[in-house]
């Protein structure tokens, strides 16, 4: 990881022009500059900067793709027909719009008439500047950490051993670790694993009802991918292929990929392609494992929580990763009094932290104010708490509302539904 | 060279020449893309029905989501407006028709003559308020560039020359009743130059739209995800 390199345009130029294949080619050469994509934008909406217009964060993309990728490129430079060559000041000014004020949401693409995939657009832009060295020195660091320790925040065996003997203690029930030939393998986010290791204990008494076949693995255990969010291949691809290390030493017929919307994007979309082959297994989400055994009789629940609760989409699982009704039907489960967002579903807002934002420091103040979207979309619905089904989004949500000194719990999908388990004859936990 | 040398350059060579321009940039606009390739998605597809996903992004971009409407441009509405005008008066008028009737032997009923004198009036309102837009809005002065202006006056030419070439307010006769030779040529002239210029700016969305909607329809329908 050429971590917080000096600063190389043309690196930079000639990476970002290597992202453009036939259907990148086609997004960019579609766009008639409507600016509709602007009133999709949180950052925008917030700010009223037109900077951050989603279409103008793909400005180097277009111009190395104008530049290098079309054809007879030599000769349109010598004619003076292609766009001048990005200096690394552009590339400097373009890394807050690509990184700090993109969340890689997607709600741009929802509302792009010409069918334009902004936000994957804006993820394969990162792929340019990462190389060039115009990444933020915050995800550079977690970067390398992550692949020095396993995980961006430093988590590592020990930490999650720790919290794994914690949660039998307390659940009373066996948490397996290492078990060939399970079924399942669970994997968790590092913000999980540092903030919210109860999901470990929740899935326990889940999985013993529905009775599951699954493991932890001692080694491959982290979900998040760091590389996806400053736009690293190599990274990505190497973060990736301990988990599936783990998962054939384990020889699991299932990853479980947990509330974590990145970890699922990358790992189910985006995995194979980064390294070059399917897996031998299958990726499922944790919410659409939940729903199917709801569905399914094997998790039977009982009572629900009275208040007002409104889920809030974590856009790479719903709007980006296709896991849409699946949460809303578990919610409904378990909630006496569920309440709708204003565009909630696929449309809804994101909570601001998305994308790797929440990693960067110098993008806190602006993340704060495009809180505010999602803000009044939380007090339009009357939310008296918020459920999620990604940790890094209840962590961003949970800032961002104690910023605003507002009173709201956020509360995880999985934990919540393991406290409406109905009671098993001689169960402990 | 005289007012009719003037209209038979116009309706000969020069249509000629804007048509073959359009076609061989248009094509060569296509070629430069596909010919950039693209490796296969090796993830598992929820939805391996690549055709169904293309139709999907094509036919459902065309109807802007309701979620984002509220705060939608005034442009986005006018797009409609402008994009159905700019239809009724190219393929509904019937001298239009009876000129692509002499060149390919294919015609099909005209639109009221009425009706089409309305369209050309709305579009040209419409399309003034897209151009104010363009120039007023921060986003868009942002964005735009040169294309974006010159797109818009190449088709707001052809409007203005045809109801020159009409002589104003037109009758119901109009189609039937002789033109003069020059406003005719310069119509015909402003026409062809849309014609040259459309493969090679924005106004090639008009082909490219299906390629950006239908990779972006696919990709979505792999992963069941929000179109």
């Amino acid at each position: 990881m050429a971590a917080a390199a000096a600063p190389d345009a043309r690196r930079a130029t000639q990476v970002l022009a290597a992202q453009v294949d036939r259907d990148v080619a086609w997004q960019l050469e579609a766009c008639v500059r409507c600016g509709q994509c602007a009133e999709a934008c949180h950052f925008h909406l917030a700010t009223n900067d037109p900077r951050l217009a989603p279409v103008r964060k793909l400005q180097p993309l277009q111009t190395a793709y104008r530049r290098e990728r079309v054809p007879f490129p030599a000769l349109r430079q010598s004619l003076g027909l292609a766009p001048a060559e990005l200096t690394a000041g552009e590339l400097a000014e373009w890394s807050e719009l690509v990184y700090d004020s993109c969340n890689l949401c997607g709600r741009c693409t929802l509302a792009c008439p010409m069918g334009i995939d902004i936000a994957g657009l804006v993820r394969r832009s990162r792929e340019g500047l990462c190389a060039g060295g115009f990444a933020p020195a915050d995800l550079y660091k977690a970067a390398q950490r992550a692949l020095d320790t396993g995980s961006p925040t430093g988590v590592g065996w020990p930490t999650l051993k720790r919290h794994i003997e914690v949660q039998q203690e307390e659940t009373g029930i066996p948490i397996p670790v290492d078990v060939k030939g399970a079924e399942y393998l669970v994997i968790l986010s590092s913000i999980e694993m540092a903030n919210f290791p109860e999901v470990i204990g929740a899935l326990a008494r889940i999985f013993r009802q529905a009775k599951v076949s699954w493991t932890l693995p001692s080694r491959g255990f982290e979900a998040t991918n760091v590389g996806i969010q400053i736009g690293s291949r190599d990274v990505a691809a190497a973060l990736l292929s301990r988990i599936v290390e783990a998962a054939e030493r384990l020889q699991v017929t299932h990853v479980i990929s947990p509330e974590c919307g990145h970890a699922y994007s990358a790992l189910r979309w985006e995995g194979p392609n980064l390294l070059g082959r399917p897996y031998p297994f299958k990726v499922i989400h944790i919410v659409e494992l939940l729903d199917q055994l709801v569905r399914e009789g094997r998790l039977r629940l009982r009572g629900k929580d009275g208040r007002r609760l409104a889920f809030h989409d974590p856009c790479q699982l719903v709007r980006r990763g296709g896991v849409i009704e699946e949460p809303y039907r578990l919610l409904n489960a378990v909630s006496a009094n569920p309440v709708e967002m204003p565009s909630s579903g696929a449309a809804n807002f994101c909570c601001g932290g998305g994308g790797g934002v929440s990693a960067i420091g110098r993008a806190e103040g602006l993340r704060f104010a495009a809180f505010e979207c999602k803000k009044r979309q939380v007090e339009a619905a009357g939310a008296e708490a918020l459920v999620t089904a990604c940790a890094n989004c209840r962590n961003v949500l949970e800032e961002a509302i104690d910023h605003d000194g507002m009173q709201l719990p956020v509360l995880g999908l999985t934990e919540l539904l393991s406290q409406y388990l109905a009671a098993e004859p001689g169960a402990t936990g | 060279m005289n007012a009719m040398d003037l209209l038979e350059f116009a309706r000969g060579p020069a249509l000629w020449f804007s048509l073959f321009v359009l076609f061989a940039g248009s094509a060569w606009r296509v070629v430069a893309i596909v010919r950039l390739g693209k490796r296969p998605d090796l993830s598992e597809p929820r939805d391996a029905r690549p055709f169904a996903g293309a139709m999907r992004g094509i036919l459902q971009r065309m109807i802007l989501r309701k979620e984002l409407r509220s705060r939608s441009k005034l442009g986005a509405m006018q797009g409609y407006l402008y994009h159905a005008g700019l239809a009724v008066v190219v393929f509904g008028f019937l001298p239009h028709i009876a000129f692509v009737e002499r060149l390919t032997g294919i015609s099909w009923p005209a639109l009221p003559g009425p009706l089409v004198y309305v369209a050309v009036a709305l579009t040209i309102v419409s399309l003034s308020i897209v151009l104010l837009e363009r120039l007023t809005d921060p986003v868009l002065r942002l964005i735009s560039t040169f294309d974006d202006y010159f797109s818009w006056g190449v088709v707001f030419l052809p409007l203005v020359t045809g109801m020159a070439a009409l002589g104003g307010w037109p009758q119901e006769s109009a189609g039937s009743a002789p033109l003069y030779p020059v406003p005719l040529a310069i119509h015909l002239l402003s026409v062809e130059l849309l014609l040259v210029w459309l493969p090679f700016g924005k106004l090639a969305h008009a082909f490219l739209v299906f390629g950006s909607r239908a990779v972006t329809g696919i990709a979505i329908a792999r992963k069941g995800a929000a179109l």
